[in-house]
């Protein structure tokens, strides 16, 4: 039974990662689940330098998801190259950084700065909600994503993944443009932007008033677009969007995901990507499908 | 790098569970593996067995029975997934995990003072047990409702304050500090932001070393994804930034190391 998937020429053991933000480099998680049985993992995005992110609250439960408003905080690229990149390298896992910016300066910095260390993937953020300037400024606009992903190319070492905001009115307009710049892969979807009002305090729940909607209630709308950019673009797509088991996965990869990223799961349950890489490989027995690879895109076929 | 779990979620047994009073329950929980861990002033995380409710809520230990493996959780019924923990009968399984935090650090102290105020009461009762110095317990409330203050009259000297002056001193529990002169080499104390607040201010005003409980809103509980981040005095080596993780490198400060 093979569960190998490429992207990019490069060979994750198996589809499942982790989405970025909800697993921070793997260390704390790492006290639950055996890192080297993933396919990959994908880190909290890493800016320039240290960001501070946003006020609290940075978070407020809804019916089968969550908002979350972080801010994209993170300790900068000097510390995580010199901490988080060794701890990751320890585990027989491919790892897969995300990488944020203000400016398209501050995400060639980055990519610079990475272009020497052992890492297999670069994922791009151009469509986190909750930062003001650069994010999803860059994600909504298809001119902007396009010569973004131009110019990180000319800077990067490993393959680059543009990860798409489903904040637009045609997601497959996105993922052209990301394959016009020379994009190595899309993954998608980050989180819808949402709101949420305490009514006891009369006031917005989140201290930045919206917040990126994410878990089980987003799924299908995720299923759809991976569905969508897979038909209308050649990229790989790792796909995304209150993946919880198995057989939600097995929706994004027959829609037509290489990779599935497992993310808001994790913090209902730290076993989750487990879960997720166990039900797959049931279904396959139960199937008796030889080979991962006949399930991508299967719909599509 | 070889694997082995250092920490778990598992589903433990409810004991036993009562009404303490309006709004509050206790409830006596067994599962050995994080009670023989668990330190004071650390939480555990309970999940809702309802699908739409993702977060697990996060709850201070109360008590601890390491013989019998049994933690209490004395907590607030404060929205569905609460009221869902309130509803549990003995003998029924409920999924948690932890211990989680860092809990209180207690070596060398001399005499203590104890500051508990509303739902922050119950995580200094384990302490109060556990120290073995001299102690006065300051324990702030609303109204006469004054659940646990009766525990812990077992463990020290306790002073009361309430909101109303229905019991003890009017006011909060720096006026029931300084109306009983009460005194102490070391503060621990676990409240609403404004207790800390005001904590942090006469502790720092008077020359005293303190520690403080914190509380922020989580998700997961174990420091990955800096939702519950406080203010840090100094940088911070993990965050890299003036941010520390309440779930992680909390909930326990250092009165100099956090900023309101």
């Amino acid at each position: 039974m093979n569960t190998k998937v490429s992207i990019a020429g490069v060979e994750f053991k198996n589809p499942v990662t982790t989405a970025s933000g909800t697993f921070g480099s793997g260390a704390e998680y790492s006290e639950f689940v055996d890192l080297n049985k993933l396919g990959a993992v994908t880190t909290k995005g890493v800016a320039s330098i240290p960001w501070a992110g946003n006020a609290t609250p940075r978070i407020a439960e809804t019916y089968g998801g969550m908002l979350n408003a972080i801010g994209l905080q993170n300790p900068g690229v000097e510390l995580f190259k010199e901490r988080d990149i060794p701890f990751l390298r320890q585990f027989d896992t491919k790892i897969i950084v995300n990488v944020c910016g203000k400016s398209v300066e501050e995400y060639v910095e980055v990519v610079q700065k990475l272009a020497d260390t052992d890492v297999d993937l670069l994922e791009i953020n151009i469509s986190c909600p909750n930062v003001k300037e650069g994010c999803i400024a860059f994600g909504q606009n298809p001119k902007m994503i396009e010569s973004i992903t131009a110019e990180l190319k000319k800077h990067a070492k490993q393959p680059i993944v543009m990860k798409l905001s489903p904040n637009v009115t045609d997601i497959t307009e996105m993922a052209r443009a990301a394959e016009a710049g020379g994009a190595d892969a899309v993954s998608l979807i980050n989180t819808l932007t949402g709101m949420k009002i305490d009514i006891h305090k009369r006031d917005y729940f989140l201290a930045n008033r919206t917040g990126g909607l994410s878990g089980p209630a987003i799924k299908p709308i995720a299923v759809r677009m991976v569905n969508q950019v897979a038909n209308a673009v050649k990229l790989p797509i790792i796909g995304m969007g209150g993946i919880q088991t198995g057989e939600d996965a097995l929706e994004f990869l027959m829609a037509g995901a290489t990779m599935v990223a497992v993310g808001t799961a994790n913090f209902a349950n730290p076993y989750a990507t487990m879960d997720v890489l166990k039900g797959i490989e049931e279904y396959m027995k139960q199937y008796q499908v030889a080979d991962i690879n006949e399930l991508i895109g299967c719909v599509n076929r | 790098m070889w694997f082995m779990a250092t920490k778990i979620k598992t589903a433990a047994v409810v004991c036993s569970i009562t009404k303490v009073t309006n709004g509050i329950y206790s409830m006596w929980i067994k599962e050995k593996c994080i009670a023989v861990a668990a330190k004071p002033g650390q939480f555990i995380s309970l999940f809702s067995k309802d699908g739409s409710k993702l977060l697990p809520r996060p709850i201070s230990i109360c008590e601890v029975n390491k013989e019998a493996g049994e933690l209490r959780l004395v907590y607030r019924v404060a929205g569905e997934g609460t009221k869902e923990f309130s509803k549990l009968k003995e003998g029924d399984s409920i999924e948690v995990m932890g211990p989680l935090g860092n809990g209180f650090q207690f070596a060398d102290v001399k005499k203590a003072v104890l500051i508990g105020g509303g739902i922050g009461i119950p995580p200094m009762l384990e302490l109060a047990k556990q120290l073995p110095c001299e102690k006065t317990i300051v324990l702030g409330y609303r109204d006469q409702d004054n659940f646990l203050a009766e525990e812990f009259k077992a463990y020290g000297n306790v002073v009361i304050s309430t909101e109303d002056g229905s019991v003890g001193t009017k006011g909060n529990v720096i006026d029931a500090i300084k109306e009983n002169k009460v005194e102490g080499d070391m503060i621990f104390a676990c409240g609403p932001t404004p207790m800390l607040k005001g904590v942090q201010a006469y502790a720092l005003a008077n020359g005293i070393n303190a520690e403080l409980s914190l509380e922020e809103r989580m998700a997961c509980g174990i420091g990955a994804c800096l939702a519950c981040v406080c203010k840090s005095k100094d940088k911070d080596h993990h965050s890299n930034v003036k941010n520390k993780r309440v779930c992680k490198d909390g909930p326990v400060f250092f009165v100099d190391e956090i900023e309101f």
